[in-house]
């Protein structure tokens, strides 16, 4: 008996732990936090069936545990229990419950998984592409003609129809707080909608193995009301559609010459460069060096001393440049801002 | 039999030479304990290194791309060659004893089988110290895992699951034609113990889903080393063909993996009960049902690949339906105990402590099926729980009752109950510790295979306390250890030493080669109980006491896998004269396995102990 004494206690003890400890998560971060309707209508379903689940795990372990405490053998028992065949209404009950209580969960999954495949018209809903490369994200607004990397910058509480795809690898486009995943497949395109309700930063991940950096592969996505949108969406057209604004001061100046001979064939900047890697024309205004490291002059040093100490496996290569180039480098990239 | 067979005499081989010539179930069954338990070893280590690496956030115990390799070896070890040979074992060790036959039907192609699982996991674990092991996941989605994204290691586990799957292909299939064909008389399908019908569907599961892989594992050869376009979509192939057929195997999969730790479970409940088993019939067409559902819904692992609403929803209803039969089986489990004289000796222990813990993975389950949240669910920590309570809530806590159950038939020893406590609760409560708190990482947004995770995500305290939780698992596993060597030395094992129902405990244990000295007569349902319950001391034989016809040992299986093993480094490196000697070695080991007359042997009526079942 005082085996599962211990047992009980020790199993309470630890879930209860774990769930204190851990809460519900970064607000920015956690599917258990939606900030959206596609994220909240999921919750809304992994509560509904979580309560029914935790419901039939009472029954069963209140049977368990009474099984258990009733039926153990006690000392100087004699004979033989009865041995019992089976007894149909009692298995015909446990039939039928179980099936009942499937029906209750498979209609919401059936209309809300009807209406998370809804696909909208640019009419309805701002229109993104987003390419998933090793291990950045490519962010294209072909309606608004606007081409961006690594942050998201969408509209607060207006639908946005993505339509996803990949360069290289599978990955998976996954931003919790705002909606479930769906795959990047390279050679083809899936869609899926997500609404942000509220202004602020949300965290993006890939959820699909794909290389050694999969962990690192990281994006933000900053929702802004309409009008800071429409503002920044008009910047960066204005931007994009022209060359490259030269650098004024002399270091940033020299950072430009750097950039122009050893990065632009990977990287655009305004319209002019490659797309090998990702967009930078607003990189000064993003939130994170590579998606991960904060923003600062010494993490941008550090990336492109050494892109692959930073991220394993990306396809940046280390172009051996020495402190005055890095320094002038940093320069220039933060002069790179549309705001 | 022919009748210069019965005068020749019996080899007596000894040693090593004995065991690599084997062709009997019981000395195979503990040929594949022993592999599987030591890749089971390797698998274990590379979840310590794993869970070492995510303890905190950003560390670097290990680089990202050996993560990856220790993450993709760490999931193929331990389903294709940890789990999938300990469940082999258990089915050698038991399914004949349980339906009163002498072996298994095709001796020789059981020992092909343990010979080819053995060679291809020594072939894919050899990638480790060759340039690398695979590190695509041990789902190896393309285009990942072709040439121009993953290493070498990825070629070892596509030639490696081949072999290892060609003997789990032929495993499987042996059973069937044991089970259908070697009944002892009167032993019929609905008399059959519970776990010789899980081994049944289980064997059936194999026979159909393998293909499948096999199918997927030899596009993705070909693509890798000769060029083949299948899945790379530059060249007009698709990525989500290797998906499909990857879950099309390998969703049977997971029921070919625990429809027989239901069936453990049912044997040491009942048992420990003193009951028959509740429900007899409806558990048979409930692991029936699961089986047969089990084919229908292999999308349910693709959800977010974008196959669209009606797809979605109509494998996650499917999905949802297999609840209902697994309901119906914990249910008679504790309708089982209801009413009995339950003993708690550490096969108990794992098989109830199975009930509640896979009670959890089952409903995890049904929540996954919920395609709209699954989206949320999918490849985050939220499934590594799952499939963890699953597979090791579920299968390796019915595998150590297994094998605390069966130890003693398998091996003539008993196992200590004290440490065998002790093996218990700390892997019980370690496996919690460990798996619990990753259902919350999952929805507080920790996807699954990342080598670290950042500071500042509130990610920590649920990662720490999963690794300590480790700590109680590898305790666990280290005494289950001790307890084996312990054991070696303990006291000699009872024919009958838990008051058995099934045939396997009216013989001695370890049982004479032969199994049964007469064949008993089997008059119902726990036919052993039934004798018991009549006040006989053993079976009723149904067959006069003779001569008995024996299989030979034979060096042919081993070299046949040897063989294909040598062939496989031959096409990884493109060198064709290695291709060619193995594969010369493997058809010529056929060719003489062919046209050489083996008649077996036959054991004397004088030699056959008495100490058997009394005639």
């Amino acid at each position: 008996m005082k085996g599962w004494q211990q047992f009980w206690r020790q199993l309470s003890l630890f879930g209860l732990l774990a769930l204190v400890l851990t809460g519900c998560g970064k607000d920015e971060l956690s599917a258990l936090k939606p900030s959206g309707p596609v994220a909240s209508m999921q919750y809304d379903l992994m509560k509904l069936s979580s309560a029914i689940m935790i419901g039939v795990f009472i029954v069963v372990m209140l049977i368990f545990t009474y099984v258990l405490i009733r039926y153990r053998k006690r000392p100087g028992q004699q004979g033989v229990p009865k041995q019992v065949e089976g007894n149909h209404a009692l298995e015909i009950l446990w039939t039928v419950i179980p099936f009942l209580l499937l029906i209750v969960m498979a209609i919401p999954t059936v209309t809300t998984g009807f209406a998370l495949h809804k696909e909208f018209p640019k009419e309805e809903a701002l229109q993104v592409k987003v390419t998933a490369h090793q291990f950045w994200w490519e962010f294209e607004y072909p309606d608004l003609g606007v081409a961006t990397a690594q942050d998201l910058v969408l509209p607060v509480g207006k639908k946005v129809q993505f339509q996803v795809t990949s360069a290289d690898v599978m990955h998976a486009f996954w931003i919790p707080a705002l909606g479930g995943k769906i795959d990047t497949n390279p050679g083809q395109e899936n869609k899926i909608w997500l609404q942000a309700d509220k202004t602020g930063i949300f965290y993006g991940k890939c959820a699909e193995l794909c290389g050694a950096s999969h962990a690192l592969m990281d994006f933000k996505v900053e929702v802004m009301d309409q009008t800071a949108f429409d503002s920044w969406a008009n910047g960066m057209k204005g931007v994009q559609s022209k060359e490259p604004v030269a650098a004024t001061a002399p270091s940033a100046a020299q950072g430009q010459e750097i950039f122009n001979k050893s990065c632009l064939g990977c990287h655009a900047i305004a319209g002019k460069g490659g797309k090998l890697g990702p967009n930078l024309t607003n990189f000064a205004d993003r939130e994170r060096v590579a998606g991960i490291l904060a923003h600062t002059p010494e993490n941008l040093a550090e990336w492109l001393k050494d892109p692959q100490k930073v991220k394993p496996g990306n396809n940046m290569p280390n172009l051996n440049l020495d402190d005055a180039q890095v320094k002038a480098l940093v320069e220039y990239m933060s002069t790179l801002s549309v705001k | 039999m022919s009748a210069h067979a019965s005068h020749a005499p019996a080899p007596k081989r000894s040693g090593l030479w004995d065991w690599l010539t084997t062709v009997d179930h019981k000395k195979i069954a503990i040929l594949y304990l022993i592999a599987g338990g030591i890749f089971f070893l390797a698998g274990g280590y590379e979840a310590l290194l794993i869970r070492l690496q995510l303890m905190y956030p950003e560390a670097s115990v290990v680089g990202a791309k050996t993560f990856n390799e220790l993450i993709t070896m760490h999931g193929t070890t331990m389903i294709f060659l940890a789990v999938m040979p300990v469940i082999f074992a258990l089915m050698n060790a038991v399914v004949p004893l349980q339906i009163g036959a002498r072996d298994v039907a095709f001796p020789f192609v059981n020992a092909l089988g343990f010979w080819l699982f053995f060679f291809g996991g020594v072939l894919l674990n050899t990638s480790w110290f060759l340039g690398g092991a695979p590190d695509a996941g041990w789902t190896s989605y393309t285009t990942l895992a072709l040439n121009q994204y993953s290493g070498r290691g990825v070629d070892f586990y596509v030639l490696g699951l081949q072999i290892a799957g060609l003997g789990t292909l032929i495993g499987g299939i042996n059973f069937l034609v044991t089970i259908i064909n070697m009944r002892a008389p009167g032993m019929t399908f609905m008399r059959m113990p519970m776990f010789t019908w899980a081994s049944f569907i289980t064997s059936g599961l194999i026979l159909f889903a393998f293909p499948a892989i096999t199918v997927g594992l030899v596009l993705l050869m070909f693509d890798r080393l000769f060029g083949g376009n299948f899945f790379n979509p530059d060249a007009g192939g698709n990525v989500v063909i290797w998906e499909h057929l990857f879950w099309i195997f390998g969703h049977p999969e997971v029921y070919i993996l625990i429809l027989p730790a239901f069936g453990v479970i049912s044997e040491i409940i009942s048992t420990f009960a003193r009951k028959r088993l509740f429900g007899y019939s409806s558990m048979v067409f409930a692991t029936a049902l699961i089986g047969f559902l089990g084919f229908m819904v292999w999308a349910h692992h693709m959800f977010t690949t974008g196959l669209g609403a009606i797809a979605n929803t109509l494998f996650g209803l499917a999905t949802m339906l297999i609840a209902v039969p697994t309901g119906i089986k914990i249910f008679n489990w504790l309708l089982t105990m209801w009413g009995g004289q339950i003993r708690f000796p550490t096969a108990n222990l794992f098989a109830v402590g199975f009930i509640p813990t896979f009670t959890i993975g089952g409903m995890t389950g049904v929540m996954l099926a919920v395609p709209p949240a699954d989206y949320q669910y999918h490849d985050s920590y939220f499934v590594v729980a799952h499939f963890h309570y699953v597979i090791v809530g579920g299968l390796v806590f019915g595998l150590f009752a297994g094998l605390y159950y069966w130890w003693p038939k398998m091996f003539g020893k008993m196992l200590n109950e004290t440490i065998g406590k002790w093996n218990f609760w700390t892997f019980f409560i370690g496996f919690h510790l460990t798996f619990f708190p990753q259902h919350f990482l999952g929805l507080m947004g920790m996807p699954r295979r990342v080598f670290t995770y950042l500071k500042g995500q509130d990610l920590d305290v649920g990662n720490f306390i999963s690794t300590i939780g480790v700590f109680g698992m590898t305790i666990g596993t280290i005494l289950f250890l001790i307890n084996v060597v312990v054991a070696a030395k303990g006291k000699r094992a009872p024919a009958d030493p838990w008051d058995g129902r099934s045939l396997e405990w009216t013989i001695p244990s370890p049982p004479p080669e032969y199994n049964f000295a007469q064949t008993p007569l089997v008059r119902g349902l726990d036919a052993f109980w039934i004798e018991k319950m009549a006040g006989n001391k053993g079976m009723t034989p149904a067959e006069p006491l003779g001569d008995i016809h024996m299989p030979s040992p034979s060096f042919l299986p081993f070299l046949m896998s040897v063989g294909l093993f040598i062939a496989g480094y031959g096409f990884m490196y493109h060198n064709y004269v290695v291709v060619a000697i193995g594969l010369i070695l493997t058809f010529g080991c056929m060719f003489a396995r062919s046209v050489k007359d083996d008649p077996g042997y036959h054991i004397h009526e004088d030699e056959i102990e008495e100490k058997g079942v009394k005639a």
